[in-house]
């Protein structure tokens, strides 16, 4: 499968990654190369096979409705970039 | 010729679920806490946890699943939404794509009289993301993290509501189930219950579906209609100028009365859904369905129909008795105590509601209890106490605790209907307002109602009303 330079600026885009020119032609060339060998498994006849989601025989894993510490608040915000006494600071959202 | 339109609208509901835990982790959900102090590694995407699904959340989504006449998913899973955004510390949402809880549902609302049934396309169990503030700061917004992972339901319905007032209508039908399933607490000024609508517009009759705008802050009942109204007219409007309808998100101002369009810098979503790995599948099986079903209470719809049919209720009292479910066990206490079900009607909607809302009690705590009110509505029928001053009676129960016997023999209430005693009541008045009495017999009727409030006045209230106009209009005849 051949992906164009636009697909991998999008995908970049939206990983809020920055590539140079250069870099971008070497994950469109790599990066299609990868689809190219995975396209393979479409060979396989698949009729009647449940797609897989979870490769693990389990299921209906839970917890009961029951509250647990929470973190101090000095711990959470502890590797915040930039933050003030109570809440993380991040640049403005909205005008 | 002129073009009539149609709206055409579909509504998504978040209702934030009553869970004393978040949806994959301990911590608390209490609202109003102080700001990221209910936050653990789980909730604010550190590396190398894990997330474990809260069972409460998932039958809680099963019970409203049902109580929508959903189609259960028995073999479900989770997804995963991915986006960047400041309130969203993992970078994606757990959300449920295309294996939800429930699909293929319906609600009926009734609007102008006739019966509408609203498809309900899907119920799926997500997570909330944190809470941005933009007050305070110059350049910054700040955000707590504490709602971060607690459960959201999603309840989205088909492109079948045609008008404001039906989405109105249909919220509060929404909201009245939630409530009686126990599973939301349907608050939508504290943002426990919203809605986003996706509105366009077709000439009338068109099968054709036109461009749709997603309204977004509509935070009342009336924000939602006063929201979609505008909104439908605008496209009317832009239509019939000759312009084009643009897909896009706007946000209802609730102090303009308008929708803003939302402009935003991010690009179209493109959420890249995957199977959430750190999940394992749901598997809800036909025993667990049944077992939630059975916890399923009598819904608004169907107690509304009993109302009028087992107590002979006019509708509109059913519907404002029904309106919570403990509005109408509180009435149903009441007529099992022995009052009659349209004095029980009046008085709960009306001086019962009006002190618990005095005093912002909520029904389940009124002071007075039903037995007690049925008490009441037994002396006015029996005639010890006037309707009037039963009103008297009742404040004092409601503040004092005590019954009504015990307040209507403490203020020497008991109505007077000895005839010999309103005689000599009536006698007096006519003997002090002989002008009066003459303009009467000249024919000034009207001033029957002045004879009348002269006794009541003589009598501090107390006279039986029926009996005091039998005997007046004898004596004022003459």
């Amino acid at each position: 499968m051949k992906l164009t330079r636009e697909e991998v600026n999008h995908v970049a885009r939206l990983a809020r990654l920055h590539f140079s020119e250069e870099e971008a032609e070497r994950f469109r060339e790599q990066l299609s190369a990868i689809l190219t060998y995975v396209e393979k498994l479409g060979e396989l006849d698949t009729t009647g096979v449940e797609p897989t989601s979870h490769v693990l025989p389990i299921r209906n894993v839970f917890r009961e409705d029951a509250v647990l510490p929470s973190l101090p608040r000095e711990e959470a915000l502890a590797n915040a970039p930039d933050r003030t006494e109570e809440f993380y600071r991040v640049p403005k959202i909205i005008e | 010729m002129t073009t009539r339109y149609e709206a055409v609208i579909g509504l998504e509901v978040h209702a934030q679920l009553l869970t004393r835990s978040k949806n994959f982790c301990g911590c608390s959900t209490r609202f109003g806490k102080m700001p990221n102090t209910q936050t653990c590694p789980v909730c604010i995407g550190m590396p190398g946890v894990l997330p474990v699904l809260n069972r409460t959340a998932v039958e809680y989504a099963i019970k409203t699943a049902l109580a929508l006449g959903c189609a259960i998913t028995p073999h479900g899973r989770f997804a995963r939404k991915n986006y960047f955004y400041p309130d969203l510390p993992k970078g994606y949402q757990i959300s449920q794509y295309e294996l939800p809880i429930g699909t293929m549902g319906a609600l009926e609302i009734v609007v102008g009289g006739e019966v509408h049934r609203i498809g309900i396309t899907r119920v799926h169990l997500e997570e909330d993301a944190g809470k941005n503030l933009h007050e305070g700061g110059d350049g910054v917004s700040f955000v707590d993290m504490n709602r971060c992972g607690v459960p959201l339901m999603e309840i989205v319905s088909e492109p079948d509501i045609r008008t404001a007032e039906e989405a109105a209508a249909y919220m509060r039908e929404l909201r009245s189930i939630l409530r009686y399933l126990e599973v939301c607490d349907g608050n939508m000024e504290q943002g426990s219950l919203r809605c986003d609508a996706n509105v366009s517009i077709r000439p009338e009759g068109s099968a054709d579906l036109g461009v749709k705008a997603e309204v977004k802050n509509m935070n009342s009942f009336k924000f939602v209609q006063k929201a979609l109204e505008y909104e439908i007219a605008r496209q009317i409007r832009v239509i019939e100028e000759g312009g084009r309808i643009v897909q896009e998100t706007r946000l209802w101002d609730p102090d303009q009365e308008i929708t803003v369009s939302m402009r935003s810098k991010e690009e179209a979503h493109d959420y890249r859904y995957f199977p959430e790995p750190d999940l394992v599948p749901l598997v809800i099986d036909e025993a667990w369905q049944e077992e939630v079903r059975r916890t399923l209470p009598e819904l608004p719809a169907a107690k509304r129909e009993r109302f009028v049919r087992q107590y002979a209720l006019p509708k509109y009292d059913a519907d404002e008795l029904t309106a919570t479910a403990s509005t109408a066990a509180s009435f149903e206490a009441t007529v099992k105590a022995g009052a009659s079900p349209k004095a029980a009607s009046n008085w709960i909607m009306g001086e019962i509601q009006r002190l618990l809302n005095l005093e912002s009690i909520a029904i389940e705590a009124c002071p007075v209890s039903p037995e007690r009110l049925a008490e009441l509505l037994k002396r006015i029928e029996d005639g010890t106490v006037s309707g009037k001053l039963a009103k008297t009676v009742l404040e004092a129960m409601f503040k004092t605790g005590k019954d009504a016997a015990a307040i209507i023999a403490e203020q020497g209430l008991t109505q007077i209907s000895d005839t010999a005693a309103l005689e000599r009541a009536i006698a007096e008045v006519l003997a002090r307002h002989q002008k009066e009495l003459v303009e009467y017999r000249a024919g000034k009727e009207k001033l029957f109602g002045f004879f009348v409030g002269q006794v009541m006045k003589a009598t501090q209230g107390k006279a039986n009303p029926g009996l005091l106009n039998e005997i007046l209009k004898k004596r004022l005849a003459g």
